[in-house]
């Protein structure tokens, strides 16, 4: 294990356990704000009730979001050195202005609204609920900001051998930020709803408070149909976008080899040979390649053998001669495909949803309720393996074409610190995790009824019997 | 000035606004354990920072992006060079942050016990290391000419670095101390305050150790002689006035202290390194200054226009939001955490 791996290996396992938490918040945290309206404005206590049950289980998911996100700050100086001494100009911008913009306001507001319930009017409250999700929105506006520009990086010039920053406006104009926010926000959207869905899904199962969990059911019927198909059309504009600025990560995330034909096929599943650059099997889509990488049924892609060689052609002179420029293609490929998967699926339960409504028989179409406990890791799977694709089919590169992953991290960082960190992260992450299922769960099971915490004098153990 | 050099005293106005805020909310998670005698206690000390730790903590993270946009190779060579340390600091930073959430998630005592000890070693060894962290960047340490270091333990770990920590320690436990007095009723003020006034002579002595201290191993005095004397007089007085308002029981005027007394000995810090950000053990021309290690003029130049139009909102609602939650904690009223 050198320390390229180690240090890879520690940014993905920490950066995925912490969008574990952020879509998460990120969509119940506006799902709360829109309860809590609906409470004002209509003076219905069901809706208060509402906002106070999913804003605890928001509050604690928020908690363990806030606290793995700390590591990703410190993370790019601590293990990526010679990346951060190189883009800092440029990326540095986005991650301290996320701070100062996004962070103080949701975590000033959040702290309002958990201790203002008493204390504030109505619409104040409701204010800091809104600027808790206004702030954990702007939070992902500039980080995706900082993730655009390893993309798709504008706005810079490289000087002293550093890239320095020369246009603001371009940086937050990049196209591959407005195709790229859109897409993670629906997919929050989704995370939110099928969380919401699938915890009133058990409980109706279980035939507990169903007005509740009914009208908790609606919202996340409304909420899952617009995220849904939300990711579907972000997701296309994405794609079309991908094709324009990093062919090389489409070419293998669709694993074409060769250039296609015209128009292209979409490749539904391949068996992928990467050592020898071919697909041993294929199972093809007429057309559809054509219509998500250009919205019309003609037109052809380049395949990665071309590319290898535009690329070497290109970029050799910046990273050295004989570089590989295919990413890792079958990682590419199903991440892709598994993301899409979950999406499809997402959208399908959504529509069942919507029709049982229109029904009126949500409650009682058991098989679907039963379906969507389990569903509530679709979006989770689908935020994960989008992320991967993006992330991995953009290697060999931190920045596209400036500078390798290779030549980023920190030389005078020991494997053994990386490895002790790894452990260390993990330890903790894999005991917040348990704590935070443990504690989720636990919530869920008292209900909605719930006061804002225990007694203070701690008098009642509730591990032991009434009586004993 | 320079675009550089406005960054770097804005850099220390962030790390001042985190010692200042942060500082007491390390302070009263400490006191956790130094003063609290039962669990009521604890839950009433932990309830005084419930709605503003969060927000106090964000001043360490936007001062890490800060230094990362406006000095890319000191947050380079800081971050990778302090790789230990800053891990523990996460670690702990971790842990206190979903303490609070947590402690009270289960009505029972051994839970509660198990999360409020997280809360007490995570407030304890921040300020600490933090301390270290800067006594021995004020040192020096072994930067080579790449700007990158590769520090031995007794780089990060020696006399002086121990001493270093220890004051912070003191200073960041005083001020939670102060607050406390300020946010309690009863018993339990009283007490913190006779605390409090134990604990100010004990961190009069740490400085003047540390002030010695720093005169033998640093070069500060010699970069910057007239104003560290200013400072350390300043620093020196705001102490003795803060006893003598914990003993008049004026408890927002004591607070007001040590917080200048924080907010002084950050400055003291800044001004010993200046215009160095990182000084070499090994050469001084491998020292990184704000001119050698800053991000280009048009980059400071923007982000300067964004600090200036963002910040004074952030005090407003910050000063608001202090405003709100006034009152003192007692157990009479519903606690949140």
């Amino acid at each position: 294990m050198d320390q390229l791996w180690l240090a890879r290996a520690q940014f993905t396992s920490t950066t995925i356990f912490h969008f574990f938490f952020v879509p998460l918040s990120i969509g119940l945290v506006f799902m709360v704000a829109i309860m809590e309206t609906m409470y004002v404005v209509k003076k219905n206590e069901v809706y208060k009730k509402m906002a106070k049950f999913w804003g605890h289980l928001f509050l604690i998911n928020f908690a363990v979001g806030v606290v793995t996100g700390i590591i990703q700050e410190f993370q790019f100086g601590m293990n990526w050195s010679e990346y951060s001494r190189f883009v800092g100009d440029v990326f540095g911008a986005p991650l301290a202005i996320e701070a100062l913009l996004a962070f103080f306001m949701e975590s000033t507001f959040v702290g309002l609204w958990i201790f203002g319930w008493e204390r504030f009017s109505k619409k104040l409250h409701l204010a800091c609920i809104w600027l808790v999700s206004l702030g954990t929105t702007l939070s992902a506006v500039w980080i995706l900001t900082a993730n655009s520009f390893m993309q798709v990086p504008v706005g810079f010039a490289v000087k002293n051998g550093r890239a320095e920053m020369n246009d603001f406006l371009a940086l937050l104009g990049n196209g591959q930020l407005w195709a790229e926010f859109p897409h993670v926000f629906t997919g929050a959207l989704c995370t939110a709803a099928f969380f919401v869905a699938g915890i009133s899904a058990y409980n109706l199962l279980k035939k507990r408070h169903i007005n509740f969990y009914k009208r908790s059911m609606k919202f996340a019927i409304v909420i899952g149909l617009i995220g849904s198909i939300g990711i579907a059309l972000t997701g296309h504009t994405q794609a079309q976008y991908l094709v324009k600025t990093q062919p090389m990560k489409m070419a293998a995330a669709e694993g074409i080899w060769e250039n296609t034909p015209d128009p292209a096929p979409w490749s539904a599943f391949a068996l992928i040979n990467t050592d020898k650059q071919t697909n041993s099997f294929e199972l093809n889509i007429p057309y559809a390649l054509s219509f998500l990488s250009y919205s019309k049924f003609n037109g052809s892609l380049k395949g990665m053998k071309t590319l290898q060689n535009e690329y070497s052609a290109k970029y050799d002179s910046i990273v050295g001669e004989g570089t590989n420029y295919i990413p890792p293609v079958k990682t590419t490929y199903w991440s892709f495909r598994l993301m899409v998967g979950f999406g499809v699926a997402m959208i399908l339960l959504s529509l069942i949803g919507f029709y049982l409504w229109r029904k009126n028989r949500l409650d009682q179409s058991s098989i679907f309720l039963k379906f969507l406990l389990p569903a509530i890791a679709f979006p989770y799977l689908a935020n994960t393996f989008g992320w991967i694709m993006t992330e991995v089919g953009r290697q060999p590169w931190t920045v596209f074409g400036l500078m390798t992953t290779a030549d980023s991290i920190s030389p005078n960082v020991p494997a053994g610190a990386l490895l002790f960190s790894i452990i260390m992260y993990l330890l903790i992450f894999t005991l917040l995790a348990g704590v935070m299922v443990y504690l989720i769960v636990r919530e869920v099971k008292k209900g909605p009824e719930i006061p804002n915490a225990a007694p203070l004098d701690g008098s009642t153990d509730p591990f032991k019997k009434v009586g004993a | 000035m320079e675009l550089s050099e406005l960054w770097f005293v804005l850099i220390g106005v962030v790390f001042i606004g985190f010692f200042f805020l942060e500082g007491f909310d390390y302070g009263v998670g400490m006191s956790t354990r130094f003063v609290a005698r039962n669990q009521q206690e604890r839950t009433i000390m932990v309830n005084t920072i419930g709605p503003f730790w969060d927000a106090n903590e964000v001043w360490l993270l936007t001062g890490g992006g800060a230094i990362f946009a406006a000095f890319p190779h000191w947050y380079a060579t800081m971050f990778s060079g302090y790789y230990l340390p800053l891990l523990a600091v996460l670690l702990c930073l971790i842990g206190r942050g979903v303490s609070f959430e947590f402690r009270r998630k289960i009505n029972n005592h051994r839970w509660t016990n198990i999360w409020d000890w997280v809360i007490f070693i995570g407030s304890l060894l921040p300020p600490f290391l933090l301390g270290v962290l800067f006594t021995s960047m004020l040192k020096g340490m072994p930067i080579q000419q790449d700007m990158n270091m590769s520090a031995g333990f007794t780089d990060y770990i020696n006399i002086y670095s121990l001493w270093g920590g220890l004051t912070v320690t003191l200073l960041c436990l005083l001020h939670g101390l102060d607050f406390l007095t300020l946010k309690t009723d009863g018993e339990i003020r009283q007490r913190t305050a006779a605390v409090a006034k134990k604990v100010t002579l004990a961190v009069l002595g740490a400085l003047v150790v540390f002030v010695i201290l720093s005169w033998m191993m640093t070069d500060i005095f010699q970069v910057h002689l007239i104003p560290e004397l200013i400072l350390i007089a300043a620093i020196v007085l705001v102490y003795i006035l803060a006893y003598a308002f914990i003993a008049k029981k004026r408890e927002g005027l004591a607070f007001t202290m040590t917080g200048l007394g924080l907010a002084f000995t950050v400055s003291a810090i800044f001004v010993g390194l200046f215009p160095r950000v990182m000084i070499s053990s090994i050469n001084k021309a491998f020292d990184l200054t704000v001119y050698n290690a800053s991000s280009g003029a048009y980059s400071l130049k923007v982000m300067t226009i964004v600090a200036v139009t963002i910040l004074p909102f952030v005090l407003a609602y910050t000063v608001w939001s202090y405003y709100i939650f006034r009152k003192r904690v007692t157990h009479k009223e519903h606690l949140t955490y």
